[in-house]
């Protein structure tokens, strides 16, 4: 007691005003314990680290810029004729969405500007939460105790594209028309309830008077909503666990080197955010984005060729054009798997990467914290595992615009079609195995380079008249970070027979684990790393060869 | 599946513990960690006329943007909103929107570069290294929060009075239903709404260009006409749903060039009335090649060969396009004899 | 003839005669006079068709036959008229080099416009077909570009894009990118559907539609076509804006990371 009445007395006197203010927001929301931990909170420094931040900043740009498009957008279905700026629409019929879209971009000084804005920061925002994602994956940052902020981030990106297709709707112009009207046919594909759920969606037969109005409250309130409260718990976790860390020469397990939050990361994170804005202002400054006047209004007897999906759906528009037409017709019933199936990997694509951090933790039986990142060629599977994934996922882009690849490079649409085909099942299994040689061969780089140094570039002549490159030995810290990586040995199932000379039963489940633990940790799969009785016979020996 | 099925001498040595401390060199380890490297200054740290340079810089920023925002609200008011320029290389563009975007980031990225800069060359580059500590609670604190748990379970009987429990576990399970039967009136049921279209017997093909009713003299051989049916007006309300529906393509072919009898006995004189609709997931399809007949989807490349009954030739549509059937009327024009006979657009599963 | 010569004095006979001269006059004018000037046309018309098949015969007949009747490296020509003719011809794409190419691309012109008129004149003797549209049909007076958007949407886009930049058929073959394709091409294009392309006849698509048609692409596709958001990035949507996105987008704001997160330069150890 008597301690807080001289603080408060203390307060009272002749404490500057800021101090006092801070004093009152501790007496109520106890803002000194929570800074106590986190002013001076040390962040590493790492260009990959800011690829999170820059997903962030976009994300509240986009928010900015769409609380400001809401106040002009009508999110209505009514059918109006259409009297504004841009000529070559002129009393054309129109939907009330895209006309008040059109008064945006026309009649609206600087709404074309956050019109486009809006649209580039999402394009970036998910471009920016997929490379984040695979920077997160290559270097295993994803392991325990992350697994959850993992499952947090991977919500974020599934939000995100949901998000942007929702927007991406709601102007009610003949691509995102054509879009809506790929979704119904997919939802109609459904088994059992296709029909009552597309009929539920809107509000009756396509296109019905409903899905602009019941679309604007997902993409304003509901998916942001619940993408708002992720990434509030993501960064909790950020800063829960620290960040982690690439090995270096004083960096361990057990600390976080770097610069501290106050005033290092505030000037240099808050700065970014105006980067990043300003950035992405410049870029809705010298080119278009989504010119729906260009477009035209939705009518659903009327489309253009090269109709695509924003870039993220766009691999789950590869799935769909490059699958065969198969359907089944059975006791008055249609199933129509040409549809489904791609309905149906779509999510498992996406659910292949986010379980990877446990398929690998289970497969490893590693519960330790990791803090230090790995090299991705470190961890070769691992590695491979996501070359493979994205090339999975690129060919499926390249069959999302398999029309646009085939005008301007020249080729047959079927051919790229049939390549997809064959390239979906063909090339992440070659991409798997080349990436592991290249990783297993970088790793026998490093070993070399720590066994005999550096490639220094000069040439020596010896005195019997050969010529050699002089190798300089490499210095503590390269040395230290060259071999600082663990090299775990893969789980032996152990002996069949027990002491007593009885079949042990190992379950199948067991055998699988050794044997994917095998292809993690095996001989095949990593190269030892130089042992110090090595590294001193070499250097003992015959000098730097 | 825990880590105590790793024997311990699998798992890899654990890490250096010695969190930052510096352990040097020796001649047991040449892999040691040598800890931290010493902090060089930089030229800031040590020439106060440096120090200068870089508080002058990010000063300049902060000053250009705000003249970059003083430009901004210039542009706004005195650009008129419908202004084009021609700017190289970008074309022929908005100057309102050329100019706000400019300064607007412009002042937006002048603030963030000064920011940054001054973080990068005037604030402390001194590498500070943070201690972690581990996330899992403490045995004790495991211990107490355990007990604590069982007391709390013990005192609330819910153990021992199993009907509470269930009762409970029953009102919670069933109570989200409410809201399920909420959604009911989210649409309507689908009944047949996707077996009919508007056509029917007798109505004519009225031409989408012209709004005029069409006569088999109006199709010559490898042209290419979308029709509606009668009384089907682009004011009407509703005329989107119809449309999605009732959409119609017309090609002409010579008949002895159409393969299936079907649609040569369905067509009139080579005249064949297609849906517009693809049955893969309802493109209005529509690219028409005149010489080899086929007919490909915008959309996903499904392939129509529209001369032998509009069967799929390649891409993923899974059924051909349904045909109509159609006839002339006493007056000469083009009219149908019936609705499709099977559902236009994408496969659902009640469609058989 | 008694009579006839009683009334010859009559005070009428002046003007009966007067009238029946000025009518055999008049019909004999009508008759001959025309005639005269048709011949003269008809012999003007034969010689541009004789000029027109001297042309065929070097430069078309080795694909499309002597007489225009077709062989099987290309179409019988009999009916298909002057119009597609000037379409062909004049855009380069006939004569080809070859008929085994998924399509025939737009070329370099090799005739002038003379010989592209006798060539069609040539053709259009050997069967009844569309005529070269005139400049008051395919011009801009009394156009409705909004009306031609719409038309455009429901008969064009599909095949050739939003505002006519193109795009991709089956087997290799492509709906052309329409800027810079001048008014009259358009219009014979749909008159006359060159190579895969369906025509769209005056029965059809009516002249004022191919009109509104001309007079939108020239709106939305043309040299002084207003791209107001910027960069129009080839007007072909979300793929090039995706691509954008990532290397200009993501590119810029890495490089920018790069430089918040890298070391600043250290003083130099004198």
């Amino acid at each position: 007691m008597s301690t807080t009445t001289s603080t408060d007395s203390r307060a009272r006197g002749k404490a500057p005003a800021g101090e006092r203010v801070a004093d009152w927001a501790d007496g109520r929301l106890g803002i000194y314990s929570l800074a106590k931990a986190n002013m001076r909170k040390i962040f590493p420094d790492h260009w990959s680290f800011m690829l999170g931040e820059i997903c962030l900043y976009s994300f509240i740009i986009i928010i900015l810029t769409g609380v400001y498009l809401t106040l002009f957008f009508h999110p209505s279905m009514n059918e109006v004729e259409y009297h504004g700026s841009y000529v070559p629409l002129q009393g054309q019929l129109m939907s009330e969405a895209y006309k008040s879209t059109l008064d945006i971009s026309f009649d609206v000084r600087g709404g074309l500007l956050i019109r486009q804005i809006h649209h580039w920061a999402a394009l970036i925002f998910v471009a920016g939460m997929f490379v984040h994602m695979m920077r997160v994956f290559f270097t295993g940052a994803f392991r325990k105790p992350r697994e959850i902020n993992w499952l947090f981030g991977f919500l974020l990106l599934v939000l995100g594209m949901f998000t942007g297709f929702t927007g991406y709707s709601l102007p009610d112009d003949l691509l995102s028309g054509t879009g809506i009207r790929f979704m119904e046919g997919a939802i109609l594909s459904v088994p059992i309830v296709g029909t009552y759920l597309s009929f539920f969606l809107f509000g009756g037969e396509f296109p019905g008077d409903d899905f602009v109005a019941r679309f604007f409250s997902i993409h304003v309130l509901l998916l942001p909503g619940i993408m708002l409260g992720l990434v509030v718990a993501h960064l909790i976790l950020v800063f829960y666990h620290k960040h982690t860390q690439f090995p270096g020469p004083g960096k361990t397990n057990k600390n976080v080197v770097g610069m501290p939050l106050l005033p290092v990361y505030m000037a240099k994170a808050g700065g970014f955010f105006f980067l990043v804005f300003g950035v992405i202002a410049a870029v809705a400054a010298i080119a278009t984005v989504n010119p729906i006047w260009a477009i035209g209004p939705y009518r659903p007897d009327m489309v253009s060729t090269g109709a695509q999906p924003d870039w993220y759906m766009g691999f789950s528009e590869g799935l769909v054009r490059v699958m065969p037409g198969w359907e089944i017709n059975f006791w008055g019933h249609t199933l129509v798997l040409g549809v489904f199936i791609p309905l149906m990997i779509f999510p498992l694509v996406l659910v292949a990467i986010a379980v990877y951090p446990f398929i690998e933790s289970w497969v490893t039986g590693d519960k330790r914290e990791h803090h230090i990142l790995d090299r991705p060629r470190n961890a070769p599977t691992r590695t491979a595992f996501g070359v493979a994934w994205m090339t999975l996922y690129f060919v499926l882009l390249i069959g999302g615009g398999n029309d646009i690849w085939a005008t301007h490079f020249h080729l047959s649409i079927n051919a790229i079609t049939w390549f997809v085909r064959i390239a979906f099942f063909v090339a992440p299994v070659v991409a798997f195995v080349v990436t592991k040689r290249i990783c297993l061969g970088l790793q026998r780089r490093d070993k070399e380079k720590v066994l005999h140094g550096r490639e220094s570039g000069i040439i020596k002549r010896l005195p019997h008249g050969e010529f050699i490159e002089v190798h300089e030995p490499l210095s503590q810290e390269q040395l230290y970070t060259l071999t600082a990586h663990e090299q775990p040995k893969p789980l032996e199932l152990g002996p069949e027979v027990d002491e007593n000379g009885v079949r042990r039963k190992v379950k199948a489940s067991e055998k699988l684990r050794a044997k994917l633990s095998k292809g993690f940790y095996g001989e095949e799969s990593q190269i030892p790393k130089p042992t110090v009785e090595e590294y001193k016979e070499i250097t003992s020996g015959h000098g730097h060869h | 599946m825990s880590s105590q099925d790793i024997p311990e001498e699998n798992l890899p040595a654990a890490q250096d513990t010695s969190h930052g401390a510096v352990k040097l060199a020796d001649e047991q380890n040449p892999f040691a960690d040598p800890g931290l490297p010493p902090h060089e200054p930089r030229v800031q740290d040590i020439d106060e006329r440096a120090a200068k340079r870089s508080e002058r810089t990010v000063a300049l920023l902060f000053t250009v943007s705000m003249l970059a925002t003083v430009g901004f609200i210039a542009s706004y008011v005195t650009i008129p909103v419908d202004k084009a320029v021609y700017i190289w290389p970008l074309g022929h563009i908005s100057a309102l929107n050329f100019a706000l975007g400019m300064t607007l980031g412009l002042a937006l990225f002048c603030i963030g570069a000064g920011a940054v800069h001054w973080a990068r060359t005037l604030m402390s580059d001194h590498e500070l290294a943070d201690e972690r500590h581990p996330i899992e609670a403490a045995p004790e604190v495991r211990a107490k929060v355990m007990d604590d748990f069982r007391q709390g379970a013990k005192e609330s009987v819910i153990g021992r009075r199993k009907l509470i429990r269930n009762t409970m576990f029953g009102a919670l399970a069933l109570v989200p239903l409410s809201g399920v039967v909420l959604l009911r009136d989210l649409g309507p049921l689908p009944g047949t709404k996707l077996r009919h279209t508007l056509w029917s017997k007798g109505k004519l093909l009225v031409n989408m260009n012209t709004n005029e009713p069409l006569r088999p003299s109006d199709l010559i051989v490898g042209s290419l006409t979308f029709a509606k049916p009668e009384g089907l007006e682009e004011h009407d309300h509703g005329f989107q749903n119809e449309i999605a529906k009732a959409a119609l393509m017309l090609v002409r072919i010579q008949p002895d060039d159409i393969k299936d009898k079907r649609a040569l006995e369905w067509s009139h004189e080579g005249i064949l009335a297609y849906s517009k609709i693809c049955t893969h997931v309802g493109c209005p399809i529509s690219l028409y090649e005149q010489q080899t007949h086929h007919a490909l989807c915008p959309c996903h490349q499904s392939t129509f060969d529209l001369a032998d009954g509009a069967k799929v030739i390649f891409g993923p549509a899974g059924h051909p396009l349904p045909q109509l059937r159609i006839g002339v009327n006493d007056e000469g024009y083009l009219e149908a004899l019936g609705d499709f006979e099977e559902p236009v657009g994408p496969a659902f599963w009640e469609r058989g | 003839m008694k009579k006839l010569s009683a009334r010859r004095r009559h005070p009428l006979a002046a003007l009966v005669v007067l009238l029946l001269a000025l009518a055999c006059t008049g019909g004999l004018y009508a008759v001959f006079a025309p005639a005269d000037k048709a011949q003269a046309d008809e012999t003007a018309q034969s010689l541009t068709i004789e000029e027109g098949k001297k042309l065929y015969t070097v430069g078309c007949a080795s694909c499309h036959g002597t007489g225009g009747q077709g062989t099987s490296d290309g179409p019988s020509l009999v009916g298909v008229g002057a119009a597609a003719v000037d379409f062909q011809v004049s855009t380069g794409r006939m004569p080809a080099a070859t008929s085994q190419a998924a399509q025939i691309p737009r070329k370099k012109n090799i005739y002038s416009q003379a010989e592209i008129d006798q060539l069609a004149a040539y053709i259009a003797s050997l069967g009844a077909g569309p005529a070269v549209p005139t400049e008051e049909q395919y011009g801009p007076e009394g156009a409705d570009a909004a009306k031609g958007g719409e038309l455009f949407r429901n008969n064009c886009a599909q095949c050739h894009n939003f505002t006519g930049k193109g795009g991709a058929l089956t087997h290799g073959k492509y709906a052309p990118d329409l800027e810079g394709v001048t008014p009259k091409h358009i219009y014979e294009a749909m008159l006359t559907g060159p190579q895969n392309m369906p025509s769209f006849p005056d029965s059809t698509l009516s002249e004022q539609n191919k009109k509104d048609v001309i007079a939108y692409l020239n709106a939305v596709n043309g040299e002084e076509t207003e791209s107001y958001g910027g960069l129009a990035l080839g007007g072909i949507g979300p793929v090039a804006e995706g691509l954008f996105a990532w290397i200009f987008g993501l590119g810029a704001l890495i490089a920018v990371a790069v430089w918040v997160a890298a070391r600043t330069a250290k003083a130099k150890k004198s």
